[in-house]
């Protein structure tokens, strides 16, 4: 059984095929690159994986249960999280706050409109361990309006670790990062995958050479390749796919 | 709590206390319950970023849930505020599992259908709500104690009223209620953490709706009387508009927006033939002066006097 499978997946935007039949099976705690050119339909699909975006036909398997069409909180909570491509983040709240607020998420306190806010005072101790980890210690108090980019991109990664998630989707984690940041992130992808199952997106092709165990690439809503690196970047059809594009 | 918590609240039992003896009573407790008011409004606004323009339903559904208890049953009007809170908070329940659904303007929308089909169904309901005579006569009753007069009334309800603000503030300053402004400000991200923001969205608009209930059980029964202007669409509009003025997002800026708004019409009533225009444009005037609201100008005004005052007083010393 696969952690995370889908079958003939599909969506339509009025009339436009964003993702078309995907089928694709992850395998347990690999780190996978969903790679391919832009508008392919890599964030669509992600969308549907997390529940954000409905699927038009066909269907998502977690963990052997069907979960096509849940809501997005069910599916967190089943142990899938993800990041978003543009960032997204509570913009007046501090990075400590954020990883608080997805720390206490299955606490039952969380719904207490009874209970003073010091409650989840106890989750702080974990969130600054998080924070550390992604190298954001040092912020912990800043709000997130006021992150320089990276760090922001880092604290989108560290809401995901916060839910202790089996299977992770990052959406270019690493995109518009500087050098020294996409090493940072390489590193810390590698720390974390263990025990995970990884998706992420990726533009940036040292990045999925370094990270990925397998490379999945899609052209226009379909999967044109599935394999090792190595194996994927020597792929006629892929090759085709990315003529043209700068950044392949 | 914190330092600034406490200034507000010796501050806002005070003023509440001698508001009676600086207006007249009847305007005193009309300000404290649209202060109220304005507060669940804000709750759901300010907090949760749901701008309902049908509140009328839930201070009108209370207001005459209490009335109609309080003189059927001879009740002592705390309880028949809590049967209005229940009724309002019932009501809550459908049309916010409904409105919720849908986003800013079309949330709107919603709520003020909602609150219009009330409207129209307590109006149909003669035999029931008296139709266009409302409730009349409706008992003010507390075992033991006179309420004869309205300031009587006023200190018996402040402490309901009273309660009722402390509920907002420890809603708003819960694990709940910062989960609720987490929704408002990333609905998507909260989502992905997790939350069934639904499920938040719906306990702050039926929160709101009990605490809108109980502002309008103790308005009707103050008046001994409930009438469809309870339900009226410009109540909604009033409610919104003291919040907004005041300051959302502050609940004690619906206080400020409620006592504005009410002084400014009682003191206006007697000097011109037109009211509500003259009101009208000091409240534009305000809301464009002041694009937060009126709340914020006056915490920083606190702040500064009170730096000022430090100064002062250090400057002595030396
Ligand atoms: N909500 C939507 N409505 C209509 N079309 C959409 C919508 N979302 C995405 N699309 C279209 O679907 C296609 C796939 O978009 P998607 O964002 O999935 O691509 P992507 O592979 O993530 O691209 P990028 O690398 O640029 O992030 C694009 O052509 C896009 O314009
Ligand atoms: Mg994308």
């Amino acid at each position: 059984m696969s952690v995370l499978e889908t079958r003939d997946l599909t969506k339509d935007f009025a009339g436009f095929r964003a993702v078309d039949r995907v089928s694709l099976a992850l395998d347990d705690g690999k780190v996978h690159a969903l790679v391919g050119p832009n508008g392919a339909g890599k964030t669509t699909l992600f969308h549907m994986l997390t529940g954000f975006v409905k699927p038009s036909s066909g269907s998502i398997v977690a963990f052997g249960a069907d979960v096509t069409g849940l809501p997005p909180y069910r599916i967190s909570r089943m142990g899938i999280a993800r990041s978003f491509q543009i960032t997204s983040l509570f913009d007046r709240r501090t990075a400590l706050e954020h990883v608080v607020l997805a720390l206490h998420v299955a606490d039952p306190v969380s719904l207490h409109f009874w209970t003073p806010e010091r409650a989840v005072a106890r989750y702080r101790e974990r969130a600054i361990d998080i924070l550390e980890e992604v190298g954001l210690g040092l912020v912990a108090a800043r709000t997130a309006d006021s992150l320089p980019y990276g760090q922001k991109r880092a604290l989108e990664l560290a809401l995901a670790l916060a839910l202790e998630p089996r299977v992770l989707l990052l959406d270019e984690p690493t995109s518009g990062m500087s050098l020294e940041d996409v090493q940072r992130t390489i590193a810390l992808v590698r720390h974390v995958r263990a025990g995970r199952t990884v998706l992420l997106v990726e533009h940036n092709m040292g990045v999925v050479a370094e990270l990925a165990d397998r490379v999945i690439v899609m052209q226009q809503g379909r999967v044109i390749a599935d394999g090792g690196y190595e194996h994927v970047r020597h792929d006629p059809a892929v090759i085709a796919a990315y003529l043209g594009q700068i950044d392949a | 709590m914190t330092r600034r918590d406490i200034a507000l609240l010796v501050v806002g039992i005070g003023i509440a206390l001698v508001l009676p003896r600086v207006l007249y009573s009847a305007l005193a407790l009309r300000i404290v319950l649209w202060a109220l008011f304005a507060v669940s409004v804000d709750l759901l606004l300010g907090y949760g970023g749901m701008l309902s323009f049908g509140h009328a339903a839930f201070w009108g559904a209370g207001g005459y849930a209490a009335a109609l208890l309080a003189k059927a049953y001879q009740l002592p009007f705390p309880l028949a505020a809590l049967g209005g809170i229940a009724v309002a908070m019932a009501l809550a329940a459908p049309i916010g599992y409904l409105a919720i659904r849908r986003r800013g303007i079309y949330f709107a929308m919603v709520t003020l259908a909602f609150a219009q089909m009330l409207f129209y169904v307590v109006n149909e309901l003669r035999d029931l709500t008296g139709g266009e005579n409302g409730v009349q006569g409706v008992p003010k009753i507390l075992p033991g104690i006179s309420l004869g007069r309205t300031s009587d009334f006023y200190y018996a309800a402040l402490p309901l009223v009273l309660i009722g603000f402390f509920v907002a503030y420890r809603i708003v300053h819960s694990p709940f209620g910062h989960v609720l402004v987490s929704i408002r400000d990333n609905e998507a991200r909260a989502q992905a953490l997790g939350y069934p923001t639904q499920r938040y969205k719906l306990i702050a608009f039926v929160l709101s709706g009990g605490i809108a209930g109980l502002a309008g059980s103790l308005f009707a029964i103050g008046n001994s009387f409930a009438s469809l202007e309870l339900l009226h669409w410009t109540t909604s509009g009033s409610a919104v508009l003291m919040t907004v003025l005041g300051g959302m997002g502050t609940l004690w800026g619906g206080g400020v927006g409620a006592a504005i708004v009410l002084l400014l019409e009682d003191s206006l009533s007697s000097v011109t033939e037109a009211p509500g225009i003259v009101t009208g444009a000091i409240l534009i005037a305000i809301v464009l002066g002041f694009r937060r609201g009126l709340a914020p100008a006056l915490h920083t005004a606190a702040v500064l006097a009170w730096a000022r005052l430090r100064a002062m007083r250090a400057a002595r010393e030396a």
